[in-house]
């Protein structure tokens, strides 16, 4: 017998036909994870990007979603309303088939934190930069079975887990008795 | 550490295949902060009278604004300079799209050009790998055609890329540099960028653009999108549609083309047709921008969507377009909407300015009609009126024929043909074609800006100031109830008491004290916008924008580090402003140059017109020659030009010739 137990699910809805591919949100979400916050903006670090293909009318907000070790094994094409859309426009990976979703410095991975800080925001910053509203916001409470909470890795367990995958546990572990001496 | 800008130019010589970063000295921020203002300053020290536009040592710059690459919203615009082949003189054309942010993200707060390359080129940045490559491969191929190709032999799906086609390629003197939806349109800075050999730059950055007081630039920012937010819900009333909101003239989205298509005029800057807007022409135009116009598109960073996608038989996008060249092949040659968006996708791909070419095709007919051309100089020209746009665009871009006659502009080609071609270049001010507009009573303030604008172009001189009164009293008095933007309260005084008929009307209302800070008002946006990289469409032109005199020395400041309050900007706007004009007058710009086309206005007031602009100049801290005095320009930090000036002898030690007044300008805040 499981309990049921109520979560609040966050979602972005993207619509593609509204986004006028200003990269609004990729300056906003870059300034805000900015040490100090708002220090500096590089789209590059931003956690949502545009895949843009303007001779082809293709403009899709993406969000950063989980950490992929390997790409893929084979590649989808989507043909929408005449237009020739690559699988990956639509994925969220950060993986080792793109630069997208990877810090420019560091080449760890990054990933959407729905701007979750104390307190709380009304609404994202990229949705409340998104004047053309091609990004909107909802929350939606949803009754889930009671199951033990999964594991959730935080920015650093997941950089670190990248690391591993990267250069082994061995050489990574050695590298931060070696760094750590120096400090 | 500098803020806001990046501390860098890359300097690229053509003639020898040199690059170098160079660093800038800090100082040049203060007293000029980017764009136009080290534009301007870069010219003045290196581009002497002596150089023409085809000149190895003619410059082409490509600035970025001070506060491109920051939150700021709409700041974007990237400021290109150089000698102009249709004036001579100091040029500047500004982009917006996505050009400048990545050259600021690579490291650069500009571009410098120098020489000429031997074999066609192109020049790709990233980051601090920069190099020519080879670009015969890529000759005569469309400004959007070759960035394609460059974007897959890259294999940079995400560059920004400024090109030329055809009509640069062939120095065409009113060739523009194309960048995807946005151009550098005016003053033929393509011919400039084809004769150094140059095909394209191309530039992917990924590197921090920094904020010195991050927290109070993003509350600012957060502000103005609000207030664009606002705006966007809120038409302001009593304008006409496409000047009710924010960003450049809203063309792209708004049907109702009344206004233009019967105030402004047809054909070669003739014909006025009344009654032109029926509800047939109306429903036909509608249809053809719901088909073609696939998307509403933006610049970098900014809410406002003033450019579309418009696809050509096809249902992706064939090319992009914005603001009034919807209009100016439609009119040109009195044909309709569609025959306008098709023709300007070829237009667009040869580089063309979209007024100036039509205007000169339109130009040729007339000559052709009234026989001072002959049917002997077009060769196979078809008999229909399309067809003979298409012909004369593939002539003027193919330099063929008359078409290499026709593609000087309208002065130069009129100097060529004579036999009283002149009179048919009607519609020009310093040599340069201008906006097709005829009207009936003098209008003082248009009329300084038109005489005084060295843009060369009425839509980046006025702006704030409503184009015309309000029919009552009441509706005036409701506009300044919420109208923060004016520099000073008397403002307000002008504006309510203009009345659209009787004594206080133009030409004579607002008098010449009045229009004097009007136009230096409107100018003054101008020149804080075109140093800063901020668009025209949230600060300089619209009414009652986000950004105004009272809150960009604060973003300014807060941006880029600067200790900027309001009288300091206004100041340091006017060093720029004097130090554009000194460029121009060092080349042999006077006073002769400042006047709007003979026929711009039917009703003209000669004498009024003179004690306009004696006033003006005086108001400026200029002589009655139109030069700064050497106390203007020592009282702004331009020594260096004073001196100049008078070993040249364009100012003389006495002061013979110059105006006794003191600058009144400023004197505001």
């Amino acid at each position: 017998m499981t309990e049921k137990k109520k979560k609040i699910v966050k979602r972005i809805i993207v619509d593609v036909d509204k986004c006028n591919g200003c990269q609004g949100c990729e300056v906003i979400c870059s300034a805000s994870h900015a040490v100090p916050k708002y220090s500096s903006t590089n789209p590059a670090r931003s956690r949502i990007r545009v895949i843009r293909d303007p001779l082809s009318d293709i403009y899709v907000p993406v969000f950063a979603g989980g950490y992929m070790a390997a790409e893929c094994a084979g590649r989808d094409q989507y043909i929408i309303d005449g237009k020739e859309y690559e699988e990956c426009t639509f994925c969220r990976a950060s993986c080792p088939s793109r630069d997208l979703f990877k810090e420019p410095d560091s080449g760890l991975p990054l990933k959407c934190d729905m701007c979750e800080s104390d307190p709380d925001l009304d609404e994202p910053l990229c949705v409340q930069w998104c004047i053309a509203d091609a990004l909107v916001y909802e929350e939606r409470e949803e009754e889930v079975e009671e199951t033990e909470e999964e594991e959730t890795l935080d920015e650093l367990d997941e950089g670190l887990q990248a690391l591993a995958n990267r250069h082994g546990w061995d050489k990574l572990l050695d590298a931060v008795a070696r760094r750590s001496q120096k400090d | 550490m500098r803020y806001a800008e990046t501390g860098f130019n890359l300097e690229v010589d053509l003639s020898r295949g040199n690059i170098e970063r160079v660093a800038t000295d800090p100082r040049d921020t203060e007293l000029h902060l980017g764009g136009l203002g080290t534009n301007a300053k870069l010219f003045w020290d290196r581009v002497g009278p002596e150089v023409g536009p085809f000149d190895d040592e003619n410059l082409l710059i490509f600035g970025a604004g001070l506060l491109v690459g920051t939150p700021a919203p709409g700041c974007n615009r990237t400021i290109v300079s150089a000698i102009s082949p249709q004036t001579k003189l100091f040029a500047y054309s500004m982009m917006g799209g996505f050009f400048a942010p990545e050259l600021k993200r690579s490291g650069y707060d500009k571009v410098v050009i120098r020489g000429k390359s031997e074999k066609l080129v192109y020049l790709w940045i990233k980051d601090d790998k920069v190099e020519l490559r080879d670009a015969e491969h890529l000759r005569g191929l469309g400004t959007m055609e070759c960035s394609e190709v460059i974007r897959q032999e890259l294999d940079e799906p995400n560059a920004a890329i400024s090109s030329v086609g055809l009509a640069g390629e062939n120095r065409v003197f009113f060739a523009s540099i194309e960048q995807g939806r946005s151009s550098a349109s005016r003053l033929g800075l393509g011919a400039v960028m084809g004769d150094k050999n140059l095909k394209a730059v191309v530039v992917k950055g990924s590197g921090d653009i920094n904020i010195a007081q991050p927290q109070k630039f993003i509350e600012m920012c957060n502000d103005s999108l609000a207030y664009i937010r606002h705006r966007n819900d809120n038409p302001l009333t009593n304008v006409m549609p496409i000047l009710a909101g924010l960003g450049s003239p809203q063309e792209m989205a708004v049907h109702d083309e009344k206004w233009h298509t019967e105030n402004f005029v047809w054909g070669n800057a003739r014909v006025r047709r009344k009654g032109f807007w029926t509800e047939e022409v109306a429903s036909a135009w509608t249809e053809t921008m719901e088909t073609m116009r696939t998307r509403m598109l933006s610049c970098y960073n900014c809410p406002m969507k003033c450019g579309a996608a418009i696809s050509v038989d096809t249902r992706m996008c064939s090319y992009m377009m914005k603001c009034f060249s919807k209009l100016t092949y439609t009119m040109g040659a009195f044909s309709d909407l569609e025959f306008g968006l098709r023709i300007a996708q070829k237009a667009t791909e040869h580089g063309l300015d979209a007024f100036s070419a039509p205007q000169t095709m339109a130009y040729a007919l007339e000559l052709l009609e009234a026989g001072i051309l002959k049917d002997k100089d077009f060769p196979g020209m078809p008999e229909d009126n399309e067809g003979r746009f298409y012909y004369l665009l593939d002539k003027i871009v193919k330099r063929e024929g008359i078409g290499d006659v026709l593609a000087d502009g309208t002065y130069w080609a009129s100097e060529k043909i004579g036999n009283g071609a002149m009179e048919y270049a009607h519609n020009n001010i310093k040599k340069i074609e201008q906006l097709p507009l005829k009207l009936g009573m003098l209008n003082q303030i248009y009329f300084l800006m038109y005489s005084t604008g060295e843009k060369a172009n009425i839509t980046q001189i006025e702006g704030n100031f409503p184009q015309m009164p309000f029919p009552t009293r009441e509706e005036r008095e409701e506009w300044c109830a919420d109208w923060p933007h004016v520099p000073d309260e008397r403002f307000k005084e002008w504006f309510i008491e203009w009345e659209m008929r009787g004594e206080n009307s133009i030409p004579n209302y607002p008098g010449i004290e009045a229009t004097c800070e009007i136009v230096n008002w409107q100018e003054q946006m101008h020149y804080i916008d075109d140093s800063t990289g901020m668009c025209a469409g949230l600060s300089s032109f619209p009414y009652k924008p986000p950004f105004h005199i009272h809150n960009l020395p604060h973003l300014i400041s807060a941006g880029a580090g600067l200790d900027l309050d309001e009288p300091g900007l206004v100041r340091l706007t006017r060093r720029n402003r004097n130090l554009v004009r000194a460029n121009n007058l060092r080349r042999g710009m006077t006073r002769a140059d400042e006047k709007p086309p003979e026929d711009h206005w039917k009703r003209r007031f000669p004498e009024l017109e003179q004690k306009l602009l004696d006033a003006y100049y005086e108001f400026k801290g200029w002589n009655l020659d139109g030069v700064p005095t050497a106390e203007t320009l020592r009282e702004l930090d331009l020594d260096y030009v004073a001196e100049e000036f008078l070993e040249r002898g364009i100012l003389k030690e006495n002061g013979e010739g110059a105006s006794q007044g003191e600058s009144g300008e400023g004197s505001a805040s």
